[in-house]
């Protein structure tokens, strides 16, 4: 099962990791749309998109160190609204401290994985991802 | 990569998918032992009976239709416990039913995975999660 017409939300404010991640799933040929917040507030107006009635996401790839409001926040945000709580969070950073993997699955994080540094191992990473959050996991409505 | 000296639990009533289940890991050299709950009162007991002492699994993998006390309860009783509520509960079930996808996200499932009735696809989908949750995911302490 495909999931292709929803879009994929990623929330990171490093440009050049921005690029890297659309160029990975690029590569393994993922052909959901991308839609980027760039802050923790573009981030959280989102809500306001699916309040309005905007398709939810299939998976939402967070990263936790984001300027103006933190990663955790939003997740948290996320994870108490009545429309987003359900979506699959998986949080996508290069933090692997203890106490950010903890934190993140206390607020509700449905997965948590370590961005390699190197790129090739990467494109491994979001195939994988790709693989099991759009093709084998059913995401909620 | 995770530790490899803690478990993976199986909930799972019928014993050819707890067979397969164990054969598909197998045969990938997954390290961690496979604790097999076959009723949803046996995986209340293992957590119950051990209480603070057992090493938590690095991942549930939890079939929703159990005898004795359901799937439900059991991911109920894991998502509002102190300390069992952060380790990843991957909800395995026969239903793509919108209602039941719904509640298992609504618990707090990690994920929601429909069985395939084939067996060769039943071992592909056995072995992405087993890469996803044994190598890419990085589990809560």
């Amino acid at each position: 099962m495909n999931n292709t017409d929803r879009s994929i939300l990623l929330i990171e404010d490093n440009p050049m990791d921005v690029d890297l991640t659309r160029r990975a799933f690029a590569r393994r040929k993922v052909i959901n749309p991308f839609q980027v917040a760039r802050d923790g507030e573009e981030a959280l107006a989102f809500l306001g998109k699916w309040e309005a009635g905007e398709a939810l996401p299939v998976v939402i790839l967070l990263d936790i160190n984001l300027p103006k409001v933190n990663g955790l926040e939003i997740l948290h945000q996320f994870k108490t609204h009545p429309l987003s709580q359900k979506v699959p969070v998986i949080i996508l950073t290069t933090s692997d401290e203890d106490r950010d993997i903890q934190v993140a699955y206390e607020q509700g994080a449905n997965s948590y994985i370590v961005k390699p540094v190197d790129f090739e191992k990467f494109v491994d990473v979001a195939a994988q991802i790709d693989l099991y959050w759009n093709v084998i996991n059913i995401p909620p409505r | 990569m995770c530790d490899p000296i803690r478990p993976i639990l199986l909930v799972e009533d019928n014993p050819m998918d707890v067979d397969l289940t164990k054969r598909a890991f197998a045969r990938r050299k997954v390290v961690n032992p496979i604790e097999v709950a076959r009723d949803g009162e046996e995986a209340l007991d293992f957590f119950k009976q051990s209480e603070g002492r057992i090493l938590l699994p690095i991942v549930i993998l939890l079939d929703l239709k159990l005898p004795k006390v359901d799937g439900l309860e059991v991911l109920r009783y894991l998502k509002t416990h102190p300390r069992f509520h952060v380790v990843p509960v991957v909800v395995l079930s026969t239903s793509s039913e919108d209602s039941d996808i719904q509640v298992a996200y609504r618990e707090g499932a990690n994920s929601y995975i429909a069985k395939p009735v084939d067996f060769d696809r039943f071992i592909q989908v056995v072995d992405q999660m087993r890469i996803y949750w044994c190598i890419l995911n990085k589990p809560p302490r």
